[in-house]
């Protein structure tokens, strides 16, 4: 049995990011109000992988909590990066995407139910491709008619970050949290430098990569809401406040015509200064607000 | 991929408490213990790594020859190391004697 | 690779609105036309490839930036301009799919493309949901994050059944790369496990297409194939106003039913044990 009494100075304590999917998903909520729905014991995984000699896992790395934040009822979807990258298959999009209409639906009828999607993924599992796809269609649906009624809010923490189709789960969102390690794209770099070249993108440059999708470059170009910490403390509070504060003004990606304006105004002849554009989009309103 | 299961039938104490440890990444496992409704243990294990089925023994041996639950044992593997497959185990044993 | 790619939705929208000449919208690689399709006046809009786009990284049809913002443009456009009209007088909204993917560059990634593609499936799935009919004409390829954008939250998907139409996740030589296997062996994978696979006959299995269309050659349709696939169109239109303003229809099919069941036993225990609170 280990010693885990002591703890070395350099161990992180209180970081969001070295917790597993679950943890993090159960530390957002009040004590003692959670419980976990179609959790390990009941072992519904996917019928795909095991026929690619991969091990299942038997939650498909996807954690749905329910209970209450700050009061308010809440359910929380995380996905689990150390399997298969947080990808979405078959059962793991299929948990998230009912998780989430359930929550529309008791809101619907009267108990608002805010939903916080913990986006540690890099989209689709290949694996299982069309299935995952579609999944990620549906679930998109699904945040959009939940959004209707209750907050939905994305956290991505790291060290994965939220990239492929779940980008665009992060990007129909009410709110996102994100930490400095954290990013958030529609392509990861290694992609685009395998579709469109070197020196489309660099791979290997970590500079550049967290200067376009990190945390601090998202929040600050206004794509995202809020910068926080990896403490649990800080992320739980983030979340606790967004829920509270409920639906925003205007969701993000209804604001087509602002940027729409924006992208059209790009100056496009070379690569884009991702600190410039920041320092651009920030002096204008981005979020919340009429167009 | 195999499928590999062993019997302990000798591990009869009662149990009450279900446990559930790890994560199927690579390098790592997850178990899955539960109270057995009948007498003696059963371990069963999904892995991605095959011509293991030996060291797999030897762990559990090693294992059940300090413990001696009913169990029910699941275990989803992606390539743990011996060391690693213990330390999962034992963690599940601290979670129900909690 | 199909050299054809990002041809086929332009032909097939001229094809079914009998235009010729589309108007293209701004940017030029977003097409959108008002036409007649039944007793309807429909919005139908295509992404095209546009070689002088200022973005080196659409050029060949893939969906960007300034497309995914003019798609959700015009459907909201649509959507302000129907209203006031009761559900059954909302206009179809007709996306017809032949997309090579989504853009792969440095000024999207900066830009947020992530965001546009997120504006341009709430548009959709928004006007679905305020009673639009949307239909997706899957004509091409319908790639990941491209079919995110454009058309894949439509209420009803029709597809022609030939080997240039094409609808996954990601390409072959990507996907082979990533996970390490020769293109060979992922289409012999795909054979035997269905959401893997290529083939559109294959995709259709899983439930999601609601008709497969067909034609001798996609590319030079004859008069009486365009006919039917305006008669598909109809009574995809007309399915959907019998129906609900969800994507539950995906589950229901006889073929989801099978392909999807771990999927639908998910959502059985997920509401079952949603209500034990």
């Amino acid at each position: 049995m280990i010693e885990t009494s002591i703890v070395p100075a350099f161990v992180n304590r209180g970081s969001f990011i070295e917790m597993n999917g679950r943890d993090r998903a159960k530390s957002l909520f009040d004590k003692n109000s959670w419980r976990e729905l179609v959790g390990p014991f009941d072992r519904v995984e996917s019928p795909w992988l095991p026929k690619q000699g991969i091990a299942p896992q038997s939650d498909d790395g996807c954690i749905v909590i329910k209970g209450t934040i700050g009061g308010t009822a809440a359910v929380a979807i995380s996905l689990e990066n150390a399997f298969q990258g947080g990808s979405i298959g078959e059962v793991s999009g299929a948990k998230m995407a009912s998780a989430l209409d359930l929550a529309a639906r008791d809101s619907a009828a009267g108990e608002l139910t805010a939903a916080v999607l913990l986006l540690e993924t890099g989209g689709v599992r290949l694996q299982e491709a069309n299935l995952g796809l579609a999944a990620v269609a549906e679930m998109i649906s699904s945040i959009l008619n939940l959004r209707q009624y209750a907050p939905v809010i994305t956290v991505i923490a790291g060290t994965v970050g939220c990239f492929g189709g779940m980008s665009l789960a992060a990007g129909v969102s009410s709110y996102i949290v994100m930490t400095c390690e954290a990013r958030l794209g529609l392509n990861g770099p290694e992609v685009i430098e395998q579709e469109s070249g070197l020196e489309e993108f660099d791979a290997s440059d970590r500079e550049l990569i967290w200067a376009i999708h990190g945390g601090e470059q998202r929040v600050g170009m206004g794509l995202a809401d809020a910068l926080v910490e990896d403490k649990t403390e800080a992320i739980a509070s983030a979340v606790r406040e967004y829920v509270r504060k409920g639906l925003p003004p205007q969701h993000r990606s209804r604001q087509v015509n602002l940027y729409r304006d924006r992208i059209a105004a790009l100056d496009n002849a070379n690569q884009i200064n991702p600190l410039q554009l920041r320092q651009l989009w920030s002096s204008k309103e981005s979020k919340g607000g009429p167009q | 991929m195999e499928h590999i299961t062993f019997e302990y039938p000798t591990a009869q104490r009662g149990i009450t408490k279900r446990a559930h440890v790890g994560v199927v990444g690579s390098g790592d496992m997850e178990v899955l213990l539960e109270p057995s409704p009948e007498s003696g243990a059963h371990v069963e294990i999904t892995t991605s790594v095959n011509g293991f089925r030996d060291a797999w023994k030897a762990v559990l041996d090693r294992f059940f020859s300090k413990f001696d639950g009913a169990v029910r044992i699941q275990i989803n593997d992606a390539g743990a190391t011996p060391g690693s497959v213990l330390l999962r185990l034992e963690q599940a044993v601290e979670v129900i004697q909690q | 690779m199909n050299e054809h790619i990002g041809l086929r939705g332009r032909v097939w929208l001229e094809a079914v609105t009998g235009e010729h000449q589309s108007r293209p919208g701004d940017p030029m690689s977003v097409l959108f036309i008002r036409a007649r399709i039944g007793k309807d006046s429909a919005l139908f809009l295509c992404v095209v490839p546009n070689k002088e786009s200022r973005f080196p990284c659409v050029r060949d049809g893939q969906v960007g930036l300034e497309e995914a913002y003019a798609l959700a443009f015009r459907v909201r456009q649509a959507m302000e301009d129907d209203r006031e009209k009761p559900r059954a007088e909302k206009s179809p909204i007709i996306a017809v799919v032949d997309v090579k993917s989504q853009a792969y560059g440095r000024r999207e990634e900066t830009a947020g493309i992530f965001l546009a593609a997120a504006a341009a499936a709430d548009a959709y799935a928004s006007a679905r949901m305020a009673g639009h009919p949307v239909i997706a004409l899957v004509a091409g390829h319908a790639f990941s994050g491209g079919f995110l954008t454009h058309g894949y939250q439509a209420n009803r998907i029709l597809a022609f059944d030939d080997s240039g139409v094409m609808i996954h996740a990601m390409h072959k030589e990507a996907a082979a790369r990533i996970t390490r296997r020769s293109v060979a062996d992922l289409e012999r994978l795909g054979h035997e496990i269905i959401p893997m696979s290529y083939d559109v006959k294959d995709f259709a299995r899983l439930g999601l297409i609601h008709k497969l269309l067909h034609a001798d050659d996609p590319m030079r349709p004859s008069a009486s194939e365009v006919d039917a696939v305006k008669q598909a169109l109809i009574e995809a239109i007309d399915d959907t106003r019998a129906g609900g303003t969800d994507l539950n229809n995906r589950f229901q099919s006889a073929e989801a039913i099978v392909a999807r069941r771990a999927g639908l036993a998910a959502r059985a225990a997920m509401e079952l044990q949603w209500r034990q609170a």
